[in-house]
């Protein structure tokens, strides 16, 4: 049984449609990338899954539940099992990076203090920033702020976690520490949703990748099989495009 | 000219005078305070229930929208007008204070609420995403994420507005309540110099507001974030 299903997921924003026909199976521990021109709906997938943009029609199944996107304690379940991380970081701008990482653990979900405070000194650890617990987020690189998103969306013991091109907003010599705390994310067994223009690294980190163009799913495939021999002409173009710089 | 004001000057600080003035200072504080208090707490929760948006809500937020959009546009003396008849079509015998209590509190709730809407207006949309996608409800992203960013961009126009309120309140002498202005006219026609009475009128304006002003200021420093100062 696959641990998350899609299944015809369709979503509009303002009265334009921007996914459509939307299914795909995600196994346990997987890393699946989403990749494709920009405004073909991979962000838009990551912020319909979290709840943020409720669909049009369709669902999800996860570990084996159905979720409706209109039942607000089913949005609220499926919440406690995924994390989303954003392309420009979303830190919490009144909150020191410890509260940043701690505040939804403790406050909305309820865990122990103690607890949540050690687990997010590690996690501020692993992503390299055992320094900073007391810095604001004004008084962070876009790397740092970054890496403490992560390490929020972590803190949530999360099964599924998200990531909106999540080096999108850095400059180059940024983006590999970023890439870095994922790929360690990768090999822990996590499983994945990667939105990214990393080209390389996705072909590294994925299991699967899924090329999508004008909201549709265009192809499905391992990585050798989506940039050494698409089947589609759209992503022969796109691959061909992206390879040749 | 200024020897007939210092003339009259003991003539007019008599303990009776003195009384009655301080009698208004207080009226005019407790209309401005009151108005300001009370309109701050039902500003604030306007300003919560306009921001939801779930649609069984709808009705409210179309009431609480046109609310405030109406009383900030009325005249304050009209809506004081307002008050007064409504309150005597329903046979109320309430004293004039009471009608311009409610007056500046139905007026300050309308502005603060205003106020307060713009100020979670300016805290960015991601910091709401983030919350949501952590399962914070709508009022533990208020209490936790949106309020301490807002405070500082509504701290200012609500003190600005607390200190413009001050000076309205005298439009309650329209309909005979006892405060600063009231009084100033009252000494006026017993007599004593415009000069005189208004000087003095303006220094009691000046000792109510000028400690508020010192007041927001402080909190505003108290507030920002001390990176941001």
């Amino acid at each position: 049984m696959p641990q998350l299903e899609i299944v015809n997921l369709k979503a509009s924003y303002g009265g334009q449609t921007v996914l459509e026909d939307i299914n795909m199976a995600v196994e346990k521990g997987e890393t699946i990338s989403l990749i494709g021109p920009s405004g073909s709906g991979k962000s838009t997938l990551l912020r319909v899954l979290t709840g943020l943009l409720p669909p049009i029609s369709g669902h999800i199944v996860l570990d084996g539940k159905k979720i409706d996107y209109n039942n607000k304690a089913q949005v609220q379940e499926l919440r406690r099992h995924m994390a989303i991380v954003f392309q420009q970081y979303n830190l919490f701008q009144n909150m020191s990076v410890m509260k940043n990482v701690t505040i939804a653990p403790i406050k909305i979900r309820g865990r122990p203090k103690k607890e949540v405070m050690e687990y997010a000194t590690q996690l501020l650890e692993r992503v390299g920033l055992a320094d900073k617990h007391d810095a604001y987020p004004d008084e962070l690189s876009g790397g740092q702020k970054q890496r403490v998103a992560i390490a929020r969306a972590l803190a949530l013991r999360p099964d599924i976690i998200l990531l909106d091109e999540v080096t999108a907003a850095l400059d180059p010599e940024l983006v590999n520490e970023v890439l870095d705390v994922v790929r360690l994310m990768a090999s822990q067994g996590m499983t994945m949703f990667i939105v990214s223009h990393e080209m390389a690294f996705v072909r590294e980190v994925s299991a699967k990748v899924v090329f999508m163009a004008g909201g549709h799913v265009v192809e499905v495939g391992t990585p050798e099989q989506i940039f050494d021999r698409p089947t589609q002409q759209r992503t022969k173009d796109f691959v061909g495009k992206i390879l040749r710089h | 000219m200024l020897e007939t004001l210092l003339n009259e000057i003991p003539r007019f600080f008599t303990y009776y005078n003195i009384v009655f003035l301080l009698k208004a200072l207080f009226a005019t504080f407790l209309l401005s305070a009151l108005g300001c208090i009370i309109g701050s707490v039902l500003g604030f929760l306007i300003a919560v229930g306009r921001n939801t948006t779930s649609r069984i809500l709808m009705p409210l937020r179309a009431a609480l929208i046109i609310y405030t959009e109406m009383f900030r546009r009325i005249p304050f003396l009209v809506t004081l007008m307002l008050a007064f008849f409504v309150f005597q079509a329903l046979n109320w015998d309430l004293p004039m204070f009471s009608v311009a209590l409610v007056t500046v509190c139905v007026i300050g709730t309308a502005f603060i609420a205003e106020i307060v809407r713009s100020g979670f207006e300016s805290v960015h949309d991601n910091q709401w995403d983030a919350a949501y996608a952590m399962n914070f409800s709508y009022l533990q992203t208020l209490r936790y994420v949106v309020v301490p960013q807002a405070w500082k961009v509504i701290l200012p126009p609500v003190f600005s507005f607390f200190i413009l309120f001050i000076k309205d309140t005298a439009l309650a002498s329209q309909i005979g309540v006892l405060e600063l202005t009231y009084a100033g006219k009252v000494m006026n026609n017993k007599g004593f110099s415009a000069t005189l009475v208004f000087g003095t009128i303006l220094v009691l304006y000046f000792s109510l507001s000028y400690p508020l002003a010192k007041f927001g200021q402080r909190l505003e420093k108290k507030l920002a974030p001390a990176r941001n100062r």
